[in-house]
């Protein structure tokens, strides 16, 4: 059962992952209770460079189109505005431009015409080169400073907006916003920051129902959440009556995919936790105070910039050979050396790269790996990038046949090393990016950020 | 002895952005979360020990009465989805933790 909505408060439910599938009476029933604000994150870097290199969305468009509909539907019924960022995955133009597709013809099946702003926060390469050259551009998380051919050579790059790019839009009044990249808690706290409620507990709490359910118990995710903003306090309720909160639920998390849980920096300025208070004010409910705010000197937005790094091919096999297992680091430092020697004057070494992942003995870690007693068998995936989709294929070949057959001390089977699963062995595994911008730009205006648009 | 596992509700670690691999440990209560702080095993220096990291490579190791949590964060070498990556969600490096001696 949820509390029914009061005067004087915010009622925010949220979406964590548009397209990921959400439990749709969770929707209704908070409809039926009142609310405010229905926010829908559609954005996240997790799932790797790809999807902004590429332009292509990472959620396939049967689902998106299943969420959408459904969270389009209870914001005509209730009368209240939708808010979807980070459109596509990635927030670029593309991305964007593919969920207005979708939203097309989802209003059209609804047969409902709504007012439809767009806010795109791609940004034209000559935008980031100018920041950089009047030293607006600050490094990050990745310690290296940004170069002008960083920028050149990235094929999208992105602004995660802050709340204030949400405003104009906002002002006039629209039932529906989509996003570009969005900084996850200007979803849910541009409209009761555009209204007037405290900033530093409208952006904790934005912060706490931006992945949805994750925040309440059990922790399996695919729900939705609701989040109480009130003048001084706000309170977070699952919607869900199997579902509840803890003060440990909800402290934790600040904890989920930052480095500092009680500062959380974000465009114009840190969240401060060091003198919030959790409280459980029913078995259910936690209400949190005390969350502060100071703005930054200068308003900065994060970029996201990614590469084309190639073209992939790769091969999977898996050795069963104690002595192969015994000697993989020399027979990989042989095999690099012998494919290498193999194609001179047909492929120059510096045309691919050769990465192998070596499951059983240290493929998920790395050089973080301290368990050093390697398994009976090890798994072997040869990854090779190209910057021919033909390079690839063609050294990925030879890397296969190479391995199958290639020496090592004490070998007795010398009619091969490796079980390949597949006939053919290898995979084309098409593009490869990278991300190469992750840095933090000033900007002057924060609510004309954006590129206000409305979808005719 | 206990090992981590033995002693905490949460073990898990996850990308905080392409660069940064975020780990935290979550206790169940603050009784097991100080038991843990007061025996000093679970420090900076072991975690730097068992990931084979150097303490410039370590960021944040810290205690968090609040959440009765530990959290610390790791560089990556290479980004995540990126080129010579193995792990684009960061979210299977935690298993080292779960047999760190925790409780004396």
């Amino acid at each position: 059962m949820i509390e029914r909505k009061q005067d004087g408060e915010f009622v925010v439910i949220s979406n964590g992952m548009l397209g990921y599938g959400f439990r749709e009476q969770s929707l209704w029933d908070a409809v039926e209770a009142g609310i405010d604000l229905i926010a829908a994150d559609a954005g996240s870097s997790d799932p790797g460079p790809y999807y902004l290199g590429s332009g292509m969305p990472f959620v396939s468009e049967a689902m998106t189109k299943r969420d959408l509909k459904l969270l389009v539907k209870a914001g005509y019924d209730a009368g209240v505005p939708l808010i979807v960022g980070s459109a596509g995955g990635a927030g670029g133009d593309a991305q964007v431009d593919g969920l207005l597709r979708i939203l097309k013809d989802v209003m059209a099946e609804l047969d409902i015409t709504r007012k439809v702003a767009v806010v795109r926060t791609e940004l034209d390469r000559a935008v980031v080169q100018d920041a950089l050259a009047n030293q607006r551009i600050q490094t990050f998380e990745t310690n290296a400073p940004l170069s002008p051919d960083d920028i050149d050579s990235a094929s999208h790059i992105v602004a995660q907006m802050g709340c204030e790019a949400y405003w104009p839009a906002l002002r006039e009044k629209p039932d529906i916003i989509i996003g570009g990249r969005a900084w996850d808690v200007a979803n849910i706290a541009a409209l009761p920051l555009l209204r007037g409620y405290d900033r530093g507990l409208t952006l904790h709490m934005g912060k706490i129902v931006e992945c949805g359910s994750l925040a309440s118990r059990p922790t399996a995710g695919g729900d939705l959440i609701i989040g109480r903003m009130r003048d001084d306090h706000f309170i977070v309720e699952p919607p869900n009556p199997d579902r509840f909160c803890t003060v440990q639920s909800v402290a934790a998390h600040t904890f989920y995919e930052k480095t500092d849980p009680l500062m959380l920096a974000g465009p114009g300025g840190t969240v401060d936790l060091r003198r919030t208070e959790f409280e459980q004010i029913d078995p259910r409910r936690v209400k949190v105070t005390g969350s502060a705010f100071h703005a930054a000197e200068r308003y900065t937005v994060k970029l996201e910039g990614a590469r084309l790094a190639g073209y992939r091919a790769i091969t999977i096999g898996g050795a069963r050979d104690p002595n192969f297992i015994a000697h993989i680091d020399q027979i990989q430092a042989d095999l690099t050396a012998k494919i290498k020697e193999t194609q001179k004057g047909i492929v120059d070494p510096n045309a691919y790269s050769i990465t192998f992942h070596r499951y059983g003995i240290d493929g998920v870690m790395g050089k973080w790996e301290p368990v050093k007693t390697p398994a009976h068998e090890v798994g072997l995936l040869i990854d090779v990038i190209g910057e021919t989709p033909e390079i690839a294929a063609s050294v990925c070949g030879l890397a296969r046949s190479s391995v199958l057959h290639v020496g090592f001390p004490g070998r007795v089977a010398t009619a091969g090393n490796i079980a390949f699963p597949f006939s053919p062995a290898e995979i084309s595994a098409g593009p490869v990016y990278e991300f190469n911008i992750y840095h933090l730009m000033e900007i002057d205006d924060p609510e004309h950020f954006g590129r206000l648009e409305w979808m005719q | 002895m206990k090992v981590l596992s033995e002693v905490a509700e949460v073990i898990r670690s996850k990308n905080a952005g392409p660069f940064v691999v975020t780990f935290d440990i979550f206790f169940k209560d603050r009784a097991d979360f100080e038991a843990v702080q007061a025996a000093g095993l679970l420090t900076r220096q072991a975690v730097c020990e068992r990931y084979n990291v150097g303490d410039n490579e370590l960021l944040g190791f810290e205690y968090y009465p609040f959440a009765n949590a530990v959290k610390f964060s790791i560089q990556r070498s290479v980004s995540a989805g990126g080129p010579r990556d193995a792990d684009a969600y960061g979210a299977q490096q935690h298993a080292p933790l779960l047999d760190m001696p925790a409780l004396r």
